[in-house]
């Protein structure tokens, strides 16, 4: 009675042959050089490095801070991002379908940009204080979050929900809810019925999740800096200071190996979480959703958007009205400055030139990500033996390995001949994709392995050929997830900087590499136009998700 | 069994259809080997600004086949289009610009890449990392003519194997109004900021992470002395001194001239003030800011010719003409840094706002190389941990 | 007992249960049956509290569920399609309700056991619900329900899927075991046979409300309305317009003793027409209609013959023994006169209110 193909080996070889060369050209070799590069200073390997590192107490509490952090993160952006997910994914009320692409928004935006407006509302000039001082009078307490774990933890969970939202979401979507319905009927209360029939369910999708989370957080970098102020640092922040400021190399090398056992060990943990559920009976989307109608629902919507509203709303807004706010009032003015381009050089970026590179690079990402992607899930899912489970954390390493590692690794073994491809524009995309093709896999497997291989001998006995099957049948069930699966990769290349910088050429500037260099320098107007650069970056970010969500693929979800 | 090969085929037709579609700035002229592919680049890079420059492009094109020079530099250097496009219709040689990142981060790429390098020259080593390039041994010895006009105090290489460009000064800047306001004294030097009334109002940067931040860390050293430092850094941090990780957070996210900020006196640039008034909108006539002299320490931009360049003869032309008055001039309106040649004219607004100290902190570039980690070490740990 | 008061459900705009009333004594199997899309499902669903009511009340035992979370209601629900959780096997599936009650470990062993006896599944316990067939997933459901000891047990197109063979078995099996639990059933189908034979009583539903209900013989005798005749499939239904006792129709004239004048519609009821020898005279309760065989089909056990009457009509007739005429061959249909049945006519409709347009 499987209901699993299982393809011969040469078959798995050939889908797996991409997604293993392409890891191993644009990540392995990379990092394999700089790291070897590190550990041999004098042209042999030289250990020694390793045990001082290993024994500096300032390393010690760098990695024990770095991993505490990023556990309670990542536990807070699930504890938060749960619940999110399943208003977003289940309830169907006004304004959903808008919401589920405005809270993928934080994502993209650049850290500095994001702190800005993080400083404004944590510090003791924020609404919060206001609100209390105009409550107790003028003893009121000051809450000053500017500086602490707390900000750092806030600003993850706020870059971070829509990892959850969508990873989760993308498969709660596609529950068959009469499952919940009858462990109610059973006698199951609400969480009940949750706990023992969607959670174990929705495991795989959470293990997910929980596994991005934490390598983001885990490598976190500009919010660790920047909000939890220099006091505090993680390991990506101490390779990123060997290598950037230090130049010492046999630091960064120990660093980037210790990162790596740690992302290692996470995802060793996350494949044992990944254990095969069993097939699961998903439905169209469409019949999942339910509008809202009871009160209680009405709250738990309500409640969800509150915390939306707070959390990613407001830091958001906050840039908005900064990028209206003139020295008297507001107005579109730092917009029209923006367009006018009014000076000449170089470095000055239009902003249409800008919007047109980061469309065109996420696109090419997108897509090498969905190919790729897809490539080991369908592998993942047909193949057999451990190597395909290993292909699928595999792909995951980059998400959990510092962009300048990445950065500083492509330099040096991607220069030697025959082919220099250091400022070659493919670069861009692909060091892109390295990020945002462990989102497509995440997406697709579930629903891959959902798929009845009834349905796939039912088409092919009403005369459907391969081609036609997968047309009919796994195109119109997989494509929802491979949309999803789009939208997130496209807004992970359109923010991504962390590598990019390394590999992008000045004549292809992207919105954040606009947004960076307006900030670079003082002047009113310029932080204004940064704010406005930040605007239309959401505004891209928003609408093309927006888009790509009412993409429609085959019938699902048309009702 | 067919089933599972069939996502394949998919995800290769979902490529070639979008591929049609892809509205990617076309990548084709990426062979990174000289030949046809340069002038493609160079285009490109004309193109950027889309305002007008089509009508020269011609020009140029029409006469011999440019060489294209790479120039690797700092994110933050920058150039108007024109003075650019003029030295290409003169020379026939076109700079493609590869930024690398901050400062260190460029140069440790030029480092760690010295033998398959990404330019032909590097520019943006500063003082704080100019014995580090030197050692490095990248540089190959170029003398151009026009260093005749820079003053000695500025050119560091007795072997001219680092050009100078420009100079600009780290210097703490203060919020005019916010002292008015306080009815506080604008403090006079650096050991004012260790006294009470300035309690909780410096902002700095990390001199791990950021230029200034280090620069300004050099600048207490000299002031208050290798042995000195260290007690005064401690009493700053007593006294509430906040620490960002660089430039952009604590000018647009605590000074309070330019932010919701809290602090207001931060280290900026000399130039800052300036730049306020050229970035006003509406346009103003005094800056909002000010610049405390006596804490100015003076940083130089050098450029160096790789020794790895096969085109050495149009990189030296290049260093000329990074000495040229044309570039000098327009130095300061573009990386809001002073020209190093002397007589180069400064725009209206630079001489009427900018304050370049006529005896600034100098310090030794041999000494920086030499303690800069472990000035940076001990500022950490007395600092922040 | 189960009360159903002026239910009404909306979905969205949509109402999908529509001011309905209905009663289940204790220990009836009640049969809800309907077209697709008719609000059976629902109306399950709104008893079981899945879905939020908009009128009316839901009475169990004498205590009003309404405001109560479906885990309290102590109400069973056998899913069309099971919703069997994938992630448990049999025993966990079937013993999911005891544990949600709180039952030990020992009772809920016990439960398990006796439910999956009762199914005839004894001894699958441990097997993963994706290995078992169509009919063994849909006897676990069923055991899950039972399992778990509901005061009303409901099952919603429990043998919807099923192949024909599992399907008459079921049906024999069904009967005897749902009546030996005791419980109230309310069972959904839209299938008549299914209704037939479990039913103590049928209600007939349309667009949200009951057409009818009646112990199965009582609706076959007495279908209200045309949309019930149709539904139990009923045939002919014939236009009539009635003088003095006699009601002329596409078959010709008709006697309808205590019929009032005017225009009625009224329906054939189930062997009101045989088939006779032309030659030989009618009985007198009946009225001959001469035509010619049309076609004929076989119907397994017995055959069905098509006529075509002089006036056009078709009517099909059974014939239960011997080979019947063949095509085209002059027949004579008898047709039993008291089987002649008046349906509510659209007004009358309208005025109880039995069916919507």
């Amino acid at each position: 009675m499987s209901s699993r193909p299982t393809a011969r080996p040469w078959t798995t070889a050939a889908l797996l042959a991409l997604p293993v060369a392409f890891l191993a050209v644009f990540f392995v070799n990379p990092v394999a050089t700089i790291v070897a590069t590190g550990l041999r200073p004098a042209g042999e390997f030289d250990l020694s490095a390793v045990w001082t590192v290993l024994q500096d107490p300032v390393v010690g509490r760098v990695a024990w801070f770095t991993l505490w952090q990023a556990v309670l993160s990542t536990a807070l952006t699930l504890a938060i991002g749960l619940p999110g997910a399943y208003a977003l994914s289940r309830l169907r009320f006004r304004g959903s379908a808008f919401l589920r692409a405005v809270v993928t928004v934080p994502f993209v935006l650049p850290t500095v940009v994001v702190a800005a407006a993080f400083l404004a509302l944590l510090g003791p000039d924020s609404p919060v204080n206001g609100a209390l001082s105009g409550l107790l009078g003028d003893g009121a307490p000051t809450v000053d979050l500017r500086r602490t774990v707390t900000a750092i933890l806030i600003a993850h969970v706020f870059f971070n929900y829509a990892v959850v939202v969508r990873t989760v979401g993308g498969l709660w979507s596609l529950l068959d809810p009469r499952l919940e319905d009858a462990a109610r009927v059973l006698g199951a209360s609400r969480w009940r019925a949750f706990r023992e029939v969607s959670l174990p369910l929705l495991r795989p999708a959470i293990a997910s999740a929980a596994a991005i989370v934490f390598l983001f957080t885990f490598t976190s970098f500009g919010v660790v800096l920047i909000l939890g102020g220099p006091g505090r640092a993680t390991i990506e922040v101490e390779i990123h200071r060997a290598t950037t400021q230090l130049l010492d190399l046999p630091l960064a090398s120990v660093l980037a190996l210790l990162q790596l056992i740690a992302v290692v060990a996470a995802l060793t943990v996350y494949g044992r979480l990944q254990r095969r559920v069993g097939s699961q009976p998903l439905v169209a989307s469409s019949v999942a959703a339910r509008p809202v109608r009871t009160t209680g629902e009405r709250i738990f919507v309500a409640a969800n958007l509150a915390i939306m509203a707070v959390l990613l709303g407001a830091p958001l807004l906050v840039l908005v009205e900064r990028s209206l706010a003139l020295a008297d009032g507001y107005g579109l003015a730092h917009y029209d400055a923006l367009f006018r381009d009014t000076r000449d050089t170089i470095l000055a970026v239009a902003p249409w030139e800008a919007v047109r590179n980061s469309i065109g690079f996420a696109i090419a990402a997108t897509l090498v990500a969905v190919v790729v992607g897809g490539l080991a899930a369908t592998a993942a899912v047909t193949g057999r033996g451990p190597i395909t489970g290993l292909v699928d954390r595999a792909l995951m390493v980059p998400l959990g390995t510092s962009a300048v590692t990445i950065g500083f690794g492509f330099l040096l073994a991607l220069g030697r001949p025959p082919v220099d491809l250091r400022g070659s524009p493919w670069l861009v995309p692909i060091a892109q994709a390295l990020i945002a093709t462990p989102f497509v896999v995440r997406t697709l497997l579930p629903v891959l392995r959902a798929i009845d291989q009834r349905l796939r001998e039912a088409a092919a006995t009403l005369g459907a050929t391969p081609r036609r099957v997968w047309q009919e049948v796994d195109l119109p069930i997989v494509g929802r997830a491979l949309l999803v699966a789009a939208g997130f990769s496209f807004a992970i290349a359109v923010g991504e900087f962390g590598a990019t910088v390394f590999v992008a050429r000045a004549q292809f500037p992207t919105m954040p590499v606009a947004i960076f260099r307006l900030l670079g320098r003082p002047g009113v107007t310029n932080f204004g136009q940064a704010m406005a650069m930040s605007t239309i970056l959401m505004v891209v970010t928003a609408s093309a998700i927006l888009l790509i969500d009412r993409l429609r693929v085959g019938q699902v979800g048309r009702f | 069994m067919r089933g599972p090969f069939v996502p394949l085929l998919l995800a290769v037709a979902l490529v070639l259809s979008a591929c049609g579609a892809d509205p990617t700035p076309d990548p084709t002229d990426d062979d990174p080997t000289e030949g046809e592919a340069t002038e493609d680049s160079a285009t490109d890079a004309d193109d950027a600004p889309e305002a007008g420059t089509s009508a020269s492009d011609d020009d140029t094109a029409a006469e011999a086949e440019p060489v294209t020079v790479r120039l690797m530099t700092h994110d933050s250097f920058d150039v108007s289009t024109e003075v650019l496009d003029d030295f290409t219709a003169e020379t026939g040689i076109s700079i493609e610009v590869v930024p690398m990142g901050d400062a260190g981060t460029a140069l440790n790429q030029a480092i760690l890449t010295a033998d398959q390098p990404q330019g032909d020259l590097l520019f943006g080593v500063d003082t704080t990392f100019f014995s580090r390039a030197l050692d490095a041994g990248l540089f190959q010895s170029y003398r151009s003519d026009r260093l005749d006009a820079v003053p000695e105090r500025y050119q560091l290489d007795p072997d001219h194997r680092l050009t100078p460009v420009d100079v600009g000064d780290v210097c703490l800047n203060y919020d005019i109004a916010w002292f008015e306001e306080a009815g506080i004294p604008v403090p006079d030097d650096l050991d004012d900021l260790l006294e009470e009334p300035y309690r909780g109002l410096l902002a700095v940067q990390n001199p791990a992470t950021s230029s200034p931040g280090l620069a300004f860390l050099l600048a207490t050293i000299d002031h208050f002395g290798e042995s000195g430092y260290l007690d005064a850094w401690e009493a700053l941090r007593d006294n509430d001194v906040l620490v960002t990780d660089g430039w952009t957070e604590a000018y647009y996210g605590e000074f309070t001239a330019t932010s919701d900020g809290d602090r207001p006196i931060v280290v900026s640039y000399a130039s800052s003030p300036p730049a306020e008034v050229f970035f006003a909108d509406p346009p103003i006539d005094e800056p909002p800011t000010g610049v405390i002299g006596a804490s100015c320490i003076r940083q130089i931009e050098f450029v160096g010719i790789l020794e790895t360049t096969e085109h050495a003869e149009e990189a030296q032309r290049v260093v000329d003409f990074m000495l040229s008055p044309a570039f000098q001039e327009d130095i300061p309106l573009t990386m809001f840094v002073f020209p190093v040649v002397e007589d180069a004219p400064l725009p209206e607004v630079f001489e009427e706002h900018a304050v370049l100290p006529e005896d600034p902190i100098e310090p030794d570039p041999q000494a920086i190389g030499d303690n800069r980690e472990e000035w940076i070490d001990q500022w950490t740990r007395t600092v922040l941990r | 007992m189960l009360r159903v008061d002026d239910l009404t459900v909306l979905y969205d705009d949509h109402v999908a249960v529509d001011d309905l009333s209905l009663t289940a004594d204790d220990g009836e199997v009640l049969c809800v049956l309907g077209p697709s899309g008719c609000g059976k499902s629902t109306l399950l669903r709104a008893i079981a509290g899945l879905v939020p009511t908009a009128g009316g009340t839901i009475e169990l035992d004498g205590q009003i569920l309404d405001g109560q979370r479906p885990d309290q209601r102590r109400v069973g629900l056998m899913f069309q399609d099971n919703a069997l959780f994938p992630h448990r096997n049999v025993a966990d599936n079937v013993g999911f309700g005891p544990r949600m009650q709180g039952v030990d470990r020992r009772e809920t062993h016990d439960r398990v056991q006796d439910a999956l006896h009762l199914v005839d599944l004894a001894g699958t316990d441990d097997r993963a619900i994706a290995s078992l067939s169509g009919g063994e997933q849909q006897r676990v459901a069923l055991a899950r329900s039972i399992a778990a000891q509901p005061r009303l047990l409901m099952l919603d197109e429990p043998l919807g899927s099923l192949d024909r063979a599992l399907r008459d078995r079921l049906l024999t099996d069904l009967p005897p075991l749902l009546r030996s639990l005791g419980t109230t059933v309310v069972y959904v189908t839209h299938d008549q046979d299914e209704a037939l034979a479990l039913a103590d009583r049928i209600a007939v539903m349309r667009a949200g409300r009951i057409a009818q209900v009646g112990v199965p013989d009582e609706l076959w005798q007495q279908p209200r309305t045309d949309f019930v005749a149709r539904f139990l499939g009923l045939d002919p239904i014939l236009d009539a317009e009635v003088t003095d006792g006699v009601a002329t129709t596409a078959l010709g004239p008709l006697p309808v003793p205590g019929l009032p004048d005017g225009s009625v519609r009224v329906v054939l009821l189930l062997h009101a027409l045989r088939l006779t020898d032309p030659l030989q005279p009618v009985r007198p309760d009946e009225v001959a209609i001469d035509g010619e065989v049309a076609g004929r089909r076989f119907a397994g056990d017995h055959l069905r013959v098509r006529v075509r009457t002089r006036a056009g009509l078709e009517v099909s007739v059974p014939v239960w023994r011997g080979h019947g005429p063949q095509p085209g061959a002059p027949v004579t249909v008898a047709l039993a006169t008291d089987a002649i049945h008046p349906l509510a006519t659209a007004a009358d409709v309208q005025a109880t209110g039995a069916t919507r347009q």
